[in-house]
């Protein structure tokens, strides 16, 4: 388990663009929202956790496509079909693998992210405490989908428009608790809804994404 | 003797080419005279005036939109667990009747809002719900199309489907979360069984509604007719080339 764990995280970094490039796509996606809703100070503080929100969950996204089609064209994922861990447990480990990829990255950025869409200064930390607890889930469920989609050919679009209205409970509560953060609000309840849909996402979505796998690759 | 031995195509087909002329006969009528008895046999609401005439159609096409999805989650189920076929493809066939069902609702919920509450679209619960319920749909069909063995694509889209479900009512729950909206509470709250219409309305928007469900059992059992027909001729073609 740690081992494939090990070999996705080297893989992930070795394989040049795949890790930068989430986060690349972040910086651009913020660095365009003051130019499409103008870059007033006092409106760009509103929408700023908002915004970022949605920036970290494309930069997400993004990568999803990649996250079992490598596997599955070189034959890896037929080898742990056939491994003695069980495909949920190896799954999970993907879905983790790509979360400290791709996922903390976004986390870890999104405050510095912050200044450039003037974020209030009291939202710094919900932010960040929201991604963390919201961003488990979005792996998860993104690990779902492209267990979907994996045998079928660009199947990246469809992953999109599968895997995104899944993805709205976790967005409107981490953004509610970022948002009422920022506005010197309590965030706590957005943020028990956020974290028990990561919890429950993490304790279920892995069988339905080993379940589709097996299905898929039958 | 059991409802499962409808799950053999033959029967099936034999009960629903019996059971469809009745049907449809009786969608036509009840909804044709529902929608009639609604427009022209009903005063105008003293505050809504003319425009609450909508809800004929508005009301019974969002009922079906989300008992078409309740109803492919039950096929779906029976597929995953019996692996029925005809299950699945009522599933496939389903899905694009209850897509046209949210998309009746959501425009017809537009038309309306445009007058009453001066805006076609709003953010809120019962809207945005209803909009993603409609992406479900959309990612659905697409995911049908998408994979080519279609015992794969039986599976795969049962899985998406339960899922769906579980996060279609999450979402429906978190978008109420996000903002409290414009639209009225239920007009027809089944379990209380208080109604806030009065009866001149009630009773042919009730009709109107039994209408639309036995509109949507026959297009279902049409449809299903059909993607039985179509997975037969795909067979007898593999078996062609295969001989040939």
């Amino acid at each position: 388990m740690i081992a494939l764990l090990l070999c996705d995280l080297k893989l992930a970094f070795r394989a040049g663009g795949g890790f930068g490039l989430g986060l690349a796509f972040f910086l651009i996606v913020v660095t365009l929202v003051p130019f499409s809703v103008g870059p007033e100070p006092a409106l760009l503080a509103s929408i700023a956790p908002g915004v970022l929100w949605l920036g970290a969950l494309l930069a997400c996204l993004l990568s999803l496509d990649r996250l079992l089609a490598l596997d599955y064209e070189d034959g890896t994922l037929d080898v742990l079909l056939t491994a003695p861990v069980p495909l949920e447990a190896a799954v999970t480990v993907k879905a983790l693998a790509h979360w400290l990829t791709t996922s903390l990255p976004l986390v870890l950025a999104a405050p510095v992210l912050g200044v450039l869409l003037n974020l209030p200064e009291g939202g710094y930390v919900w932010l960040l405490i929201s991604l963390a607890v919201g961003t488990p889930a979005l792996s998860v469920i993104g690990t779902f989908g492209a267990a979907l989609t994996v045998g079928i050919k660009r199947g990246g679009l469809l992953l999109s428009l599968l895997v995104l209205p899944l993805y709205v409970p976790t967005l409107i509560f981490g953004a509610e608790a970022a948002r009422r953060g920022a506005a010197g609000l309590d965030p706590s309840t957005p943020l028990f809804m956020l974290a028990g849909i990561t919890l429950g996402t993490i304790a279920l979505m892995p069988f339905a994404s080993a379940a589709v796998l097996r299905m898929g690759l039958r | 003797m059991s409802i499962w031995s409808y799950a053999n195509p033959v029967k099936f087909l034999a009960l629903s080419a019996k059971v469809q002329p009745v049907l449809w006969v009786a969608a036509a009528v009840s909804v044709t005279v529902g929608l009639l008895w609604g427009f022209f046999g009903t005063p105008d609401d003293f505050r809504q005036g003319s425009t609450v005439k909508i809800i004929y159609l508005h009301v019974p096409s969002a009922l079906m939109a989300i008992n078409a999805w309740f109803m492919m989650l039950v096929t779906s189920l029976i597929w995953l667990i019996r692996r029925h076929h005809v299950s699945a493809l009522a599933a496939k066939a389903a899905a694009p009747v209850g897509l046209v069902m949210t998309l009746i609702a959501l425009v017809t919920g537009a038309i309306w809002g445009q007058p009453m509450w001066g805006t076609w679209w709003a953010w809120d619960p019962r809207l945005t719900s209803f909009l993603i319920l409609f992406l479900f749909y959309l990612g659905y069909i697409a995911l049908w199309e998408a994979v080519e063995d279609p015992d794969t694509a039986a599976d795969l889209t049962s899985v998406l489907c339960l899922v769906g479900s579980v996060f279609a009512i999450l979402s429906r729950y978190a978008v109420q979360f996000w903002n409290q909206g414009l639209h009225q509470g239920t007009s027809v709250p089944v379990a209380t069984g208080g109604r806030t219409v009065s009866d001149v309305f009630f009773y042919p928007l009730a009709l109107s509604m039994v209408g639309f469900g036995l509109l949507f059992l026959a297009l279902v059992l049409y449809r299903t007719g059909t993607e039985i027909r179509l997975r037969r001729t795909q067979a007898l073609r593999v078996r062609m080339e295969k001989t040939a």
